[in-house]
């Protein structure tokens, strides 16, 4: 502690660079945080994902339906506590297609199946009493300013009704939520009540879209999906089973490597930041020789004045860190408000800062330490004499 | 004579302070790399969405339309029911060929899981169930290899990004899907446009195999001149009162599916680019001022001589357009090298299927890189060329 006074004279020797170099070290670290938000949006589905929780689909396409009827037999398959079924809509709300999913579910099963979500007990009851019902995600309704008790118009564009028209209205009982914000991304849909989808609908009648299953222990997600997918082996709608995480993870390499894309990106920017923080290091320690000099011959160490110009790096490096992140963190709820439910909420995470800080003290490392062992090595005479 | 005694004393300024710069190879590395990284990540990024959108835009034709249930964006999401393909397929704004038949394909459209080439993960694979007409309608398609498929045999042709993504899709091997196996018989191109993700089969044989009845929508060349014929389909078909049909043009149609994702990826390319700017452009200003502080007396020295502070502002500008030119340049070459024409495949949310596509690293991509590293340059020159005029001539000179 009491070298400090030391190092942030040498970080001062030079106010513009040292504040420049710390400006674009804070920069890097914001788009770090950004960046990673992002990533973490996109695997979050795989995040968040419950170890007990299957899921079925059609075998050959996850578009195809599967009959209705199949519930019985999954929900008697030894292993299984509880079944849900949902479909997909097609939802077009203000001529938008696939503005937001809509999920056809049977309420009670569903919200059941997913203790995370957050669901007054009013409007749950409210949602399995009323046949025209829906649920919204919060951050949906907000984005609409939707109020609970309005009417929902909200097109298909899959689902006639019986008299052909594809308008469709819903009541909006309650809203649905989720503390964690990894989790509020899979609240930005709307739930409507199967019961009366099911019997107002033109075409396929007793068929639903998928199945998720509650297991009783993890271990046995890979017998349970056999047993479930040998039920059903051989007949017209064959099902492929799976555990929730494995899907996501599926679903998500569908839409391409993601994460490679971003740290690609990432690896750009702190390449530079090596090279431009190094550079400022190397400038500054050259420019204080003399004075690393006189600190030796005044008796420090060479292992005590290397660990300064070590700690002159880790400063810069730590504190624009500490400043970006924290700048990413302030600026995503920003973000998020703006994308309204458009786009799974963006938010700094531990593991965001975690990484932030090995990478932050990897790169002091990178960039002080040649600096650094070339201090220790350093003769006062040649020092002061001025040869360098 | 002062306008031409000031380009003088530029060009002198500027000569001597170029020669300056590979004695500082560090600093200036440093900007020439900053900006490198910028005018990269922009314009591979941008090649990006820039090849998603080429390929869609490249899809269809201004004469053709395709056919979609009244309310549906997509194919997947439509319906036709036989008999109404039937009638539209028969009206009279659509063209005929040398034996009057119509230039009319009526489709369904399914997913296929297929995993990419060494992955396991299934992938939404569209599967194109066309009539034989579908090349006639269709005649930028050419089949590349192998042949086409027969009627009434599961055989299917392959679209060549389609074969180069997904595994399996190679002529002579077998595919299985829904309880049949499939033969790949020939590989087809098509300008590269959105097809070339697709698989295609005969359309009866498909619609047994996938336990369909209807179509999802019929594709066809319209007679004669088109900004005639379109209003009178439209005319026609809002006047049958079994029909409940929107009639798109082709390239309306697939611009459209274009958007959202194109969108994305846009603004991510720009937000990352912009933020890795302001880093650049503190780096050179770190640069520029460290070079103005190691030349403080040449500069005070020129400034005791007679030049003006013009053309010391003009020579550390030059400097920095310099530096910043050739880390565009670096940049863009990178991301050419790199990149363009690499080809990818990603999951579009408008169609809900996979559609291939290759990075474009165009002309206009490179200039623009180039005019980002100019003005990343411009601000990161100018203030320390402003200060370098303003410097005080005595003071400079003392010190040492």
């Amino acid at each position: 502690m009491r070298y400090l006074p030391l190092v942030g004279a040498a970080l001062f020797r030079r106010p513009t660079r040292t504040i420049l170099t710390l400006l674009s070290v804070l920069v890097a670290y914001l788009l770090f945080g950004l960046l990673y938000a992002v990533q973490l949006a996109f695997q979050s589905g795989a995040d968040t994902a419950d170890a007990r929780r299957l899921l079925t689909t059609a075998r050959y396409s996850i578009i195809d339906l599967l009959p209705i009827s199949y519930l019985g037999p999954i929900e008697r398959v030894p292993g299984v506590v509880s079944v849900a079924h949902a479909e997909w809509f097609g939802a077009k709300y203000q001529n938008e297609s696939n503005a937001f999913p809509v999920f056809a579910v049977d309420p009670l099963r569903y919200l059941d199946m997913y203790p995370e979500f957050v669901v007054p007990p009013a409007a749950r009851e409210r949602f399995a009493a009323t046949r025209t019902g829906a649920l919204a995600g919060r951050r949906l309704a907000d984005r609409y300013h939707w109020v609970v008790g309005q009417r929902l118009p909200i097109s298909s564009e899959i689902h006639p009704k019986v008299d052909g028209s594809l308008a469709w209205e819903f009541d909006l009982v309650g809203t649905l939520d989720a503390e964690d914000p990894a989790v509020q991304g899979n609240t930005d849909l709307v739930l409507i009540n199967v019961a009366y989808f099911d019997e107002a609908r033109l075409l396929g009648r007793g068929r639903t879209g998928w199945y998720i299953e509650r297991i009783a222990e993890p271990a046995q997600a890979k017998t349970v999906s056999a047993e479930i997918d040998r039920l059903f082996a051989n007949s017209p709608d064959e099902t492929r089973t799976q555990p929730e995480k494995e899907f996501a993870v599926g679903f998500a390499k569908q839409i391409g490597d993601m994460g490679a894309l971003v740290t690609r990106i990432l690896a750009a920017v702190f390449f530079t930041i090596l090279l431009l923080t190094g550079n400022t290091m190397a400038q500054s320690v050259r420019e204080g020789i003399p004075e690393l000099a006189i600190l030796k011959t005044l008796g420090f160490s060479d292992r005590t004045v290397a660990a300064l110009v070590l700690a002159e790096a880790l400063c810069l490096l730590l504190f624009g860190a500490l400043l970006g992140l924290a700048g990413a963190t302030a600026l995503l709820p920003g973000v998020n408000r703006s994308t309204g439910g458009r786009f799974p909420p963006l938010f700094v995470s531990g593991a965001t800062w975690l990484y932030g800080a090995v990478i932050a003290v990897a790169l002091a490392f990178a960039v002080g330490l040649p600096p650094a062992l070339r201090v220790a090595r350093l003769r006062i005479v040649d020092a002061l004499a001025g040869h360098r | 004579m002062a306008p031409l005694r000031t380009l003088r004393q530029v060009v002198a300024v500027t000569a001597l302070n170029l020669r300056n710069v590979p004695h500082r190879p560090g600093a200036s590395l440093v900007v020439v790399v900053g900006i490198a990284g910028v005018v990269g990540v922009l314009v591979a990024v941008l090649a990006m969405s820039t090849g998603f959108r080429h390929t869609l835009a490249s899809t269809g034709r201004a004469n053709r339309v395709i056919m979609l249930r009244s309310g549906s964006d997509s194919e997947l999401s439509s319906g036709l029911a036989r008999d109404q393909a039937t009638l539209l397929v028969g009206l009279p704004a659509i063209a005929r060929d040398g034996d009057g038949r119509p230039l009319a394909s009526s489709e369904l459209m399914v997913m296929v899981d297929l995993p990419r080439r060494g992955q396991t993960e299934p992938n939404n694979v569209p599967f194109r169930g066309v009539q034989p007409s579908a090349f006639a309608v269709r005649d930028e398609v050419t089949l590349v290899e192998g042949r086409r498929f027969e009627r009434g045999v599961r055989e299917v042709v392959v679209g060549r990004k389609a074969a180069r993504q997904f595994a399996g899709l190679d002529v002579g091997s077998r595919i299985a899907f829904r309880d049949s196996d499939w033969s790949v018989v020939g590989i087809f191109s098509s300008g590269g446009d959105v097809h070339e993700s697709e698989i295609w089969a005969d359309a009866e044989v498909a619609m047994s195999a996938f336990r369909r009845t209807g179509f999802q929508s019929v594709t066809a060349t319209l007679a004669g001149d088109p900004d005639g014929a379109l209003p009178t389909l439209e005319r026609l078909v809002a006047a049958d009162r079994r029909l409940s049909i929107s009639v798109l043009r082709e390239p309306a149609y697939y611009a459209k599916q274009a958007k959202i994702l194109s969108t994305l990826i846009d603004v991510l390319g720009y937000t990352v680019a912009t933020f890795m700017a302001v880093g650049a452009m503190f780096g050179a200003l770190n640069c520029m001022y460290s070079a103005i502080a190691a030349r403080q007396v040449e500069i005070a020295t020129l400034r005791a001589l007679g030049f003006g502070g013009l053309p010391v502002v003009v020579s550390v500008m030059i400097e920095a357009f310099g530096l910043a030119l050739l880390g565009g340049a670096a940049g863009g070459v990178l991301a050419y090298l790199y990149c363009d024409g690499a080809s990818l495949s990603t999951l579009n949310f408008s169609t809900f299927s996979q559609v291939a596509f290759d990075f474009r690293v165009t002309p206009a991509l490179l200039g623009q890189g180039l005019v980002w590293a100019l003005g990343i340059g411009a601000i990161g020159g100018l203030p320390p060329a402003i200060r370098a005029a303003r410097l005080p001539v005595t003071a400079a000179l003392r010190t040492s």
